[in-house]
């Protein structure tokens, strides 16, 4: 490892309230969960952080459950329990899709819901699917919870409202009665990040995210209000092309990633036969 | 730190963000899990933390207090994933092996191919290919 481990220091709080207290009296601790995107930077040598908040053994930041007729997904709960989870799979099949693809069985096993969402990398596979759930998301300090809508969660390439004091403790997806859809185009199944990764929820109020293609997770409001105008999928998928703002990098080229979004939304209508 | 590896209480003096690879490495002395790419993508690092493979270089010594570690050397030489991958040809130079037989541990009994595909996505392996994994551990 890159980063000397005897440089680092870890506060391990006994509760979340502990957490919230510790994270109050010095907001430059980074909360650390599953370390599956942590530990690649420290491994590399380009963490900037030396002091971490361990929130992996707090259990109640893992419980999966139904509240006022909402699922709440608590912010440790691992991509293998999501899959695992017999709430999630009912009721948001797409989520357990997302997660089925993150990584290898290894990843899945550490790797959090709300580590991938902290993140904040545009190629999360968890954050479309969340966009179109119209997720909130639970921020919590040592005086408040605030409750954000996901889509107004990011304000830019991996920046968020998170303030340094708050944590993420939980996820709320209001229930989903329409015919949902997720697809992730990457070079493999496994251990490959996405080129374009898109969910969509279709019935009255259409909705389609994607990742990959913007510095952040986008809705794509003129196609979402196209669909519900009664576009067919051929000029929504012309919309969605135009909608996106990919870029070339090392993964695929803005080109394809346009075409893909077209194709996908294609794909969308032919496999739910609106 | 305590720890239990393979059945075995220890005690480590290793700072609390060490990856659980050096401790497991340098600390106790166990140089059966190897270190491919470090950075979770080959596997070569997998452990069981409490039964679930993990990536031992992306786990920190902390996250490893009070649970319960498997490593290869556990397996003790003459587990039947083991003998199947040397009797099917399944290792070639050998440093993916501890970590394709420590992630074939959490297969259900009978696995299918599918099954041990989804199981290996995360494992790596640069010279012998999958299909003599495949066939080792179907056979295990
Ligand atoms: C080999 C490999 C393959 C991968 N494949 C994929 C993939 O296919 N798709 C994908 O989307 N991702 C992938 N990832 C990235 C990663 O696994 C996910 O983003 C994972 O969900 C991160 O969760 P974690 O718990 O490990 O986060 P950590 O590494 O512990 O934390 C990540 C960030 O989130 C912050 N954080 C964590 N929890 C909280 C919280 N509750 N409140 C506030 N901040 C918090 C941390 O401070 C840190 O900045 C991969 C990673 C690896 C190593
Ligand atoms: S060394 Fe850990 S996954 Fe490659
Ligand atoms: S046998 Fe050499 S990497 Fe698999």
């Amino acid at each position: 490892m890159r980063t000397a481990a005897a440089s680092l220091d870890l506060v391990r709080p006994r509760s979340v309230d502990d957490a919230l207290r510790s994270i109050a009296d010095d907001p430059s601790l980074a909360p650390i969960a599953g370390c599956t995107d942590v530990f690649v930077g420290l491994n590399a040598g380009t963490f900037a952080g030396t002091r971490f908040l361990d929130l992996w053994p707090l259990e109640e930041l893992r419980e999966i459950g139904i509240r006022n007729g909402a699922i709440s997904i608590g912010a440790l709960a691992t991509h293998t329990a999501i899959q695992e989870s017999p709430a999630v799979v009912s009721r948001v099949p797409i989520l357990a899709a997302a997660c089925r693809e993150i990584g290898g069985a290894q990843i899945q096993n550490r790797g959090t819901l709300g580590g991938n969402v902290a993140n904040g990398s545009p190629a999360g596979d968890t954050l479309p699917v969340l966009a179109v759930a119209e997720a909130v998301v639970v921020l919590r300090s040592a005086t408040q919870e605030r409750r954000i809508p996901f889509t107004s969660f990011f304000t830019g390439y991996r920046q968020t409202v998170r303030r340094p004091d708050e944590l993420i403790v939980a996820f709320e997806l209001p229930p989903l009665d329409q015919v949902q859809w997720f697809r992730k185009v990457g070079t493999r199944a496994a251990q490959a990040i996405s080129k374009v990764v898109m969910a969509v929820v279709g019935g009255e109020r259409p909705r389609v995210a994607v990742g990959s293609v913007a510095p952040t997770v986008i809705r794509c409001t003129r196609t979402e209000a196209a669909l519900a105008g009664g576009a067919t999928f051929d000029e929504a998928s012309r919309i969605v092309e135009s909608e996106v703002q990919p870029i070339d990098d090392l993964r695929s080229t803005a080109d394809y990633r346009r075409r893909v979004c077209g194709n996908l939304l294609r794909r969308f209508g032919t496999e739910t036969q609106r | 730190m305590r720890l239990r590896v393979n059945g075995r209480e220890m005690e480590v003096d290793a700072p609390p963000m060490t990856r659980l690879l050096d401790v497991l490495r340098i600390h106790c002395e166990l140089p059966g899990t190897k270190e491919g790419c470090g950075e979770g993508e080959c596997g070569a690092c997998t452990v069981l933390l409490d039964g679930e493979p993990v990536c031992a270089c992306l786990v920190p010594a902390a996250h490893a207090e009070s649970a319960e570690v498997t490593t290869i050397e556990g397996l003790g030489g003459e587990h039947p994933l083991q003998r199947a991958f040397a009797e099917h040809g399944a290792a070639q130079c050998g440093i993916c092996t501890p970590g394709m037989i420590m992630a074939a541990l959490a297969l259900p009994p009978s696995p299918t191919l599918d099954d041990v595909r989804v199981a290996l996505a995360g494992n790596i392996c640069r010279c012998t290919g999958y299909h003599a994994i495949y066939r080792a551990i179907l056979r295990a």
